[in-house]
């Protein structure tokens, strides 16, 4: 398993690495905690303020592992206007997955649309999302 | 029999997967190509030019059989054969990661001729061809080109704009996903053009197949457009960073701010240096452009709207996906005649064109042809071109309130108007929901609108009052 460091060192010639190098501690350890934050700003020559600052700043940047498994469900305008917000009653019905709300995957001519890792999953009605949902 | 199976996110979405697995099972050689655009046939079989869609697993073994009805040449479908795909000439037809393929097409034909005719004739045919760019702006962009080229510095960059957030467009991401090699040629074009080594694609997080594609196109033709390298930057879930200035901070590796404009990124961009920042529809007209020459480019469009547009055609209709087009088709046709009305088989109410910021449009209004001008003097807006379908179960209250909070959640903060405007307003929709002094609170949300259009630095806070105002405006009845 890679460390910080590591993550570090394979971004070190990038110009502007502090994106880069937080997507990939987020995929390897769930999170950016304060420690790594620390690791980083040191290595970067930043204040750690300003690497707090632009974890906070980005959605997909986490400061606590979620430990359960993780749906993105797309509520933009055009899920919406294809009945995506029928499902949420169902999403709010059950506890053990964390049902995200995202905004846009792209494939607005066949929402509603979800994403689970990097699966994407379109077309969806009640029963195919509980079916979605049960098989995570 | 080859078999043909987009690889495109839709596609993927849909199935296609599990229907090429079939078939590859059954002993049948499957090809994954980019995605013709027709996204409710998806997964769309296509063999030897003859269409089949959407197919499911169970009917493969029909097709094989030559027992399934099939939807004929897909090239004849009328939804392809009434575009002009200018842009989106190889969907459907070639391997998104086949350089035989993208030679075959006359791929590299524009990075050939720019580096034939030299860096200024580049820069004044894309000045002829009239583009303008497509991410909403509608700037010209030989005009940009030209100010980066004049620009002094050392170093110059070209990054392209792949954070397609606005709902009900995904033209960007089949460019990516579909052609990206057309992508790579069109940012060479620009270095060449201007003088850049380097260049960045900022492609969204929520993009992930996309991102794939690019990367392993970059690595598979980087000896084609060398001494030019290019970059892929994958975003972290924030919507502000489409806006050009932002974008530029979240790839120096900081919170995605917007920047207060001049400088124009133009002069003082990326690291402080001379920057083109175009949309990937801009980026991925070029190769054509410089291919058959500026004139052959403006001679489609209308107005001062030259050339095609990818328009996106989404949401609750029948038939969506990607009608590339020139400039001046109405709405009226888009939504009707080539959507085929609502997938609901319900009455239209409205459509919402260009994402999250742009107005809702009422049937009264379909005869407005597709033009920035046309579209802004009817106070709405053009954008990445996405039109997306309601019908008329559609609570117009809610949506307005939508946009509202989306500019909340995903305001980057630096301005009062949008950062506050945005949660005040999301309040003060609730109040009219709840109907508590509806007149008084709509005069509310008008003044509010004012001071977010005309006191934001960008257009989150600028134009988050196009959905909002004209949802009150044609559709009053469903508020208070």
């Amino acid at each position: 398993m890679a460390t910080i460091a590591d993550i570090l060192a394979e971004h070190k010639d990038k110009e502007g690495p502090l994106l880069p190098v937080l997507h990939d501690v987020q995929k390897m350890f769930g999170h950016v905690s304060e420690e790594a934050m620390r690791e980083i700003a040191q290595a970067l020559n930043l204040t750690r303020a300003e690497v707090y600052g632009v974890v906070s700043f980005y959605h997909d940047f986490r400061k606590e592992v979620e430990p359960r498994p993780v749906l993105k469900l797309c509520r933009s305008e055009a899920c919406k206007a294809r009945g995506v917000e029928a499902l949420v009653p169902i999403a709010d019905n059950q506890s053990r997955i964390k049902v995200e709300a995202i905004y846009c995957l792209g494939l607005c001519a066949v929402g509603p649309a979800a994403m689970v890792g990097e699966k994407v999953y379109a077309r969806l009605d009640g029963a195919k999302f509980k079916t979605l949902l049960e098989a995570m | 029999m080859t078999v043909r199976i987009s690889d495109d996110a839709v596609a993927i979405a849909c199935g296609a997967d599990d229907v090429a697995a079939a078939f590859i099972a059954a002993g049948v050689a499957v090809e994954r190509v980019s995605s013709w655009g027709m996204h409710w046939l998806e997964p769309l079989v296509d063999i030897d030019g003859i269409g089949y869609g959407p197919v499911s697993v169970d009917q493969v073994a029909d097709i094989i059989n030559g027992n399934a009805p099939s939807l004929g040449r897909i090239e004849d479908h009328p939804f392809i054969a009434n575009q002009t795909r200018l842009t989106f000439a190889r969907a459907g037809k070639t391997r998104p990661l086949s350089l035989d393929d993208y030679y075959a097409s006359d791929g590299w034909l524009g990075l050939a001729r720019a580096r034939e005719m030299g860096a200024q004739a580049t820069i004044d045919t894309v000045m002829t061809s009239g583009l303008r760019g497509r991410g909403g702006a509608g700037f010209p962009a030989g005009i940009k080109w030209q100010t980066v080229a004049r620009a002094s510095g050392d170093q110059k960059y070209i990054v392209c704009n792949a954070d397609e957030g606005d709902s009900a467009t995904f033209a960007d991401r089949m460019v990516m996903e579909g052609d990206p090699f057309m992508l790579i040629e069109g940012m060479a074009i620009a270095g060449f053009a201007v003088g850049a080594d380097k260049g960045y694609v900022y492609i969204r997080s929520e993009y992930p197949h996309a991102i794939a594609k690019m990367e392993a196109a970059i690595k598979l033709s980087a000896h084609l457009v060398a001494p030019f390298v290019v970059e892929v930057r994958v975003g972290a879930g924030a919507y502000i960073c489409g806006e050009e200035t932002s974008l530029l901070n979240s790839l120096e590796g900081k919170r995605g701010e917007v920047r207060a404009k001049p400088p124009l990124p133009a002069l003082e961009g990326l690291f402080g240096k001379p920057t083109i920042v175009n949309n990937v529809l801009t980026v991925a007209a070029i190769p054509w452009v410089l291919q058959h020459g500026g004139e052959a480019y403006a001679a489609f469009g209308a107005g001062r709207s030259r050339g095609t547009m990818p328009i996106q055609i989404a949401g609750n209709v029948k038939h969506g996906g990607l009608y590339e087009v020139a400039f001046g088709i109405t709405l009226g046709e888009l939504v009707h005649d080539i959507g085929g009305g609502t997938a609901s088989g319900r009455p239209v109410r409205c459509v919402q064109v260009g994402g999250p910021l742009g107005a809702y449009i009422p049937p009264a209004q379909f005869h407005l042809p597709f033009d920035y001008e046309a579209f802004a003097a009817a106070d709405a807006l053009i954008g990445h071109a996405g039109v997306n379908i309601f019908d008329d179960t559609v609570d117009m209250a809610q949506m307005a309130r939508f946009a509202m909070e989306f500019c909340a959640v995903e305001s980057c903060g630096k301005c009062t108007p949008c950062r506050l405007g945005s949660t005040r307003g999301v309040e003060t929709l609730d109040q009219i929901i709840a109907g508590k002094n509806v007149e008084a609170n709509l005069a509310l949300i008008a003044d509010l609108s004012e001071t977010m259009k005309f006191g934001s630095l960008c257009a989150l806070g600028g134009f988050t009052p196009y959905p909002v105002m004209s949802a009150i405006k044609h559709f009053p009845e469903d508020f208070g």
